[in-house]
Order: structure tokens, then C-alpha cells, then sequence
């Protein structure tokens, strides 16, 4: 077997497991709350005016649905099936409307929105990290106090103040949603249009918060390749700087993308809740809403939903890595 | 004088602009915005530092006996980190703190440190596997030292400085989590922080009605806390760390 197909096959088998304790967790953790949700929830609609009889149903569906009448094993074993089967239940909020339905719908959102601004940040992020470090002098002393302002703003306060400035203040972009009322999803140039104009808010405040904290590690990791042995040594040997720093990149940007890999969940969950200060209609809106209606099946589709997501996205960095990195060929021919 | 009112009283209309009365203006429920922002520092601050103390206790914890032990230790544990680094901190905060039945400021102080000490615990293992090769933990051994003695005595102290650097990135971080979690209506209950005022002023539409004074004050404190935060951070970098000191 070639060593790449070992790491990948290891890295394949520990990330079953991961997906596994990310299920149980999912799994587990809203049945740790004392008392049965169900009838909380129930009690909840009673309060507000249901006839009896259409709640006593709710009841049993529900208790039936997640099979509350049976032991906790028994509860996960159905659990797996279903989630396995794609079956991620009914939404309280908008009963009888099934989960699957309703992520589906937002997620092309959130991917379309969170996948291309976090790899752009990502990107322009390192390229000016790399940039500052060698150059140092004037464009260091900008960019490094300007990255690191940026990167104490959480996602949402850029946001907010973005959304006020651009979208209040100078009117220039439209203020929330994926596309604007009165128009409907379609192929049509009028509604890409529009879509790109909601877009360019909630992309440019993910890009620059993640330039910000991508171009710190960045600039970090290159000051500290520049003060190697090995630059020095082929600065001796008269080796061209152009080559040197292509050297120093190279080496600089290894950590860099496993450190994509142990962020990313982290920028997932900022960008988020971007969504919902544009009120953006992707996964973050929905698990906002979601929480505020005590809609335990959707919050929960919704918490797999990302966690899945992240780990693939991690999965598949991890590939990359693999083939980026010399070390890892060379560590597995060594057994 | 300030600080003494309740930040919950309400005191005149919604959204009034700030004047002599209310230099900060008033909330969606008429409440004084600079009496909440005094409050609501206040409370964002007791989280972060809950939050970065149990995450750097517990993180520290793991991350030392990890490293010094080696061996199955290690890896069970060293595992664990890894899986809790990669199994989105944000999902785990969800479900813990839709779990909850109440959520008093303790609690989601609590719920933050468990979604965040591996990276503490990653950091400090790294560090730990490498001070064991030092020659005088061999000392302390030939002397008859334990290992429980060891990681106290001969261990921690040379990384104090690098865990109270990490710490106050926790606290940082504490401070952001609580506001992520208030804006999804996760937040503490019955109290005031940055990010319930932010929360408030997002759902009663004052970035849309162009009510600044509601929204601006908590966004810039937030920015302003962590961003002094990492100053600090990196400062304390710049005098323990011998690399960054010789480059002025």
C-alpha cells in the first residue's frame, strides 16, 4: 500500500469515530435536561391556547417519533437509523413540515456564502501575512496593528456595523435576506443580480475578519521560517531571494493549513451568525429561529448539519495536507 | 451615581436619541443604554473570567498529564483534545445550552470553558512533552521525586508565563462566545451583557431604523475589551519570548 493511501485510510478511520461521538453528542446531550422536553413543549402550547384534543396527538406522535417510551440504547439505535436513512424528523415550529426539507433549502445558502469567503479570507489573508513579514518596515507596520484590530472583532460586530454604515447610512446595499421580496428563486439573470448585491455584505465582513486573523498566524510563521538556518545558509550560497521566499512560504504555510483545519469550526460558527444579522436566509437564520421556537428536532438536524460539514471540510484539508506535506510520505516509508 | 440605577429600569421611550438625560439615548424598552453598557460590561467580563479560568484549570490539567505521562495516557487523552478541537465548538454550545434549564451567568460561564479548554490543553501538552526531556526532571527523580511532585513542582512553573498568556486569550475568547450565544438567544438569563444588548438591538430593528446608540456601544466595547486583551497577550509574548525580543 502506498504511504498516502495509509494516511488516509488512518485519518479516514479516526474521523468515523469523530463523526460517531459527534452524533452521541448530538444525540445525548438535549436527553440530559431533566423531565421529558415533550411534554414542556406541550405545556407550552397549552398556554398558548391549543384545543386539548390536537395536543394530546402532538403527544403521542411525538413521543412516538423519537421513541421516548423506550430505553436510551434503544432511543440511539433509532436514532442512527434515521440519521443514517437521511431522516432528521418534524419541525416543531412548522409542523408537519420535515426537517430534511427545511435544511435543505437553506443549505446551499450558507455553503454558497460561508465556502468561497472563508478559502478568499483565507487566501488574501496569507498572501499579506507572507508579505508583511519580508517586507517588515512601513507595510508591516500597517498591516500587522490593522490584522490584529480586525481579528478582536467578532464576525457579528463587523457585521452589524457594516450593515449600518453600508446598508443604512449610505443606502448602498440592500439591508437583509438572500434576495429581495416579491422576486423568487429562479435561473434568471434579474435574481442573480439581486442575490449578488444580498451577498456582498455578509461575504465581505466573514473575508475580512478571517484575512485578519489568517494574515497574524501567517506573518508569524514567516518571521520565524526567515530566521532559520536553512535561510541564512542559502542566503550564504547566494541563492535568489525570490527563490528563498518561495522556500520560506512553502514552509510557513504547512501550519497554516492544518491550522484551517482546527479553526474552521470556529469560523463556521462565526459566519453563522453573520447569517443572521443579515438575516441571510441560510442554516445560521434557520437555528436562530429554531432556538427561539423551542424547535428541538430543527436545532438538533441543524448542530449535525455543521457538525458533518466541518468534519468533511476538515477531512478533505486534511487530504490536502497530506499531499502538501513532504513529512507525512516520508514518516510512513520510515515504518 | 451611574451604576447604582438598575439597568433594567425603564426610564423613556424606545429608541430615544442620546441627550443630557440619557447620554447614550435609550434601548427598545426605553431603558438607558449607558446604564446597561456599565452592567453589561461588567457581566461579559465576570463570563470571560469564569469561563478562562475553569478552561485554563481544566486545559492545563489534561495538557500536563498528557505530556508527562506519554505512553496510553497520552493518547486517550491527546484524542480526546483532538476530538473536541475538531467537533465544531459551536454545536456542542448549542445543545448544552438548549439543554439547560436555567441559564444564570455561571452556567453559560461553565458552558463555554467545556467547549474551550483543548486548545489550551494542546498548547500546554507541546510544552510539557518538552520540558520532560530537560535534565532536571531527571533530577528530581533520582532524588525520589513523584510524578504528581514532578508536573507541580518542576514542571508548571516554567510554563506559568505561557499558560497565563493562553488564559487571557481565554478570557478574550469567553467574552466572544457569550456574545455568539446571546445573539442566538442563548445568552444568560435575566441579566445584561454586550451581547444581550446586541441581541436586543438586532431583533427590535435598530440597525435598520439607524438607532446607532443601541447597537454601537456594546459592538465597540466588545472590540475594544478583546482587542486590549491580545495587546496584552502579545506584549507579554514580546518579554518572555527571547525570538521576538531580538528583533526590537
Amino acid at each position: 500500500m502506498s504511504p498516502y493511501a495509509k494516511y488516509i485510510i488512518g485519518k479516514a478511520k479516526w474521523y468515523a469515530l469523530t463523526f460517531f461521538i459527534a452524533i452521541l453528542l448530538n444525540f445525548l446531550l438535549p436527553r440530559l435536561m431533566p423531565g421529558n422536553p415533550i411534554s414542556s413543549i406541550v405545556a407550552r402550547m397549552a398556554t398558548g391556547g391549543a384545543p386539548s384534543d390536537v395536543l394530546k396527538k402532538l403527544y403521542t406522535s411525538y413521543i412516538q417519533e423519537f421513541g421516548l417510551d423506550k430505553p436510551l440504547y434503544v432511543q440511539f439505535f433509532y436514532y442512527i437509523v434515521k440519521v443514517l436513512h437521511g431522516d432528521l424528523g418534524t419541525s416543531f415550529s412548522l409542523y408537519p413540515t420535515k426537517v430534511n426539507e427545511i435544511l435543505a433549502g437553506a443549505l446551499p445558502w450558507t455553503i454558497a456564502l460561508q465556502v468561497p469567503s472563508i478559502l478568499v479570507g483565507w487566501i488574501v489573508g496569507n498572501l499579506l501575512g507572507a508579505v508583511a513579514a519580508y517586507k517588515k518596515g512601513k507595510f508591516d507596520s500597517i498591516i500587522f496593528p490593522l490584522s490584529l484590530f480586525i481579528n478582536c472583532i467578532p464576525y457579528y460586530c463587523l457585521a452589524i456595523i457594516l450593515l449600518y454604515l453600508l446598508g443604512v447610512v449610505l443606502n448602498v446595499f440592500p439591508i437583509g435576506g438572500g434576495y429581495s421580496m416579491g422576486l423568487m428563486p429562479s435561473f434568471s439573470i434579474a435574481f442573480f443580480v439581486d442575490a449578488l448585491r444580498h451577498y456582498f455584505l455578509p461575504f465581505l465582513s466573514i473575508v475580512l475578519v478571517t484575512i485578519g486573523g489568517q494574515a497574524i498566524g501567517m506573518r508569524e510563521m514567516s518571521i520565524y521560517e526567515l530566521n532559520t538556518d536553512y535561510v541564512n545558509y542559502s542566503k550564504s550560497l547566494g541563492i535568489s531571494e525570490g527563490k528563498i521566499v518561495r522556500y520560506v512560504f512553502k514552509n510557513a504555510m504547512l501550519p497554516q493549513i492544518s491550522g484551517l483545519a482546527i479553526s474552521l469550526g470556529t469560523m463556521v460558527g462565526g459566519a453563522l451568525i453573520t447569517e443572521i444579522v443579515f438575516s441571510y436566509p441560510g442554516i445560521g437564520t434557520w437555528l436562530f429561529n429554531a432556538i427561539r421556537q423551542q424547535d428541538y428536532p430543527l436545532i438538533q438536524g441543524g448542530t449535525l448539519l455543521i457538525a458533518i460539514g466541518v468534519l468533511t471540510a476538515n477531512f478533505l484539508i486534511d487530504i490536502v495536507y497530506g499531499i502538501v506535506d513532504p513529512r507525512i510520505k516520508a514518516s510512513q516509508l520510515e515504518e | 451615581m451611574l451604576s447604582s440605577r438598575s439597568p433594567t429600569e425603564m426610564v423613556g421611550f424606545l429608541y430615544e436619541a442620546p441627550s443630557q438625560r440619557h447620554l447614550l439615548g435609550t434601548d427598545n424598552f426605553g431603558r438607558d443604554v449607558l446604564v446597561e453598557l456599565i452592567y453589561g460590561i461588567r457581566t461579559s467580563i465576570f463570563v470571560g473570567l469564569v469561563s478562562g479560568i475553569i478552561a485554563t484549570i481544566v486545559g492545563t490539567t489534561i495538557g500536563t498529564v498528557a505530556g508527562f505521562a506519554g505512553k496510553w495516557v497520552d493518547g486517550v487523552l491527546n484524542s480526546l483534545t483532538n476530538l473536541f478541537l475538531v467537533i465544531p465548538s459551536f454545536v456542542i454550545l448549542i445543545l448544552l445550552a438548549v439543554s439547560l434549564r436555567q441559564r444564570s451567568l455561571v452556567l453559560i460561564a461553565v458552558v463555554i470553558a467545556v467547549t474551550s479548554w483543548p486548545w489550551t490543553a494542546r498548547a500546554v501538552r507541546a510544552q510539557t512533552s518538552s520540558l520532560k526531556t530537560r535534565e532536571h526532571i531527571n533530577m528530581a527523580r533520582l532524588n525520589g521525586k513523584g510524578s504528581f511532585e514532578i508536573m507541580l513542582t518542576e514542571i508548571l512553573p516554567y510554563m506559568f508565563s505561557y499558560i497565563f498568556m493562553v488564559f487571557v486569550l481565554q478570557v478574550a475568547g469567553g467574552i466572544l462566545n457569550e456574545a455568539g450565544l446571546s445573539m442566538l438567544g442563548l445568552g444568560p438569563e435575566n441579566t445584561i451583557s454586550l451581547g444581550i444588548m446586541l441581541s436586543w438591538a438586532l431583533n427590535f430593528e435598530a440597525v435598520r431604523t439607524g438607532a446607532w446608540w443601541a447597537f454601537v456601544p456594546p459592538v465597540f466595547s466588545i472590540a475594544i475589551i478583546t482587542f486590549s486583551l491580545y495587546l496584552v497577550n502579545i506584549g507579554m509574548d514580546e518579554i518572555f519570548n527571547p525570538r521576538l525580543r531580538k528583533q526590537g
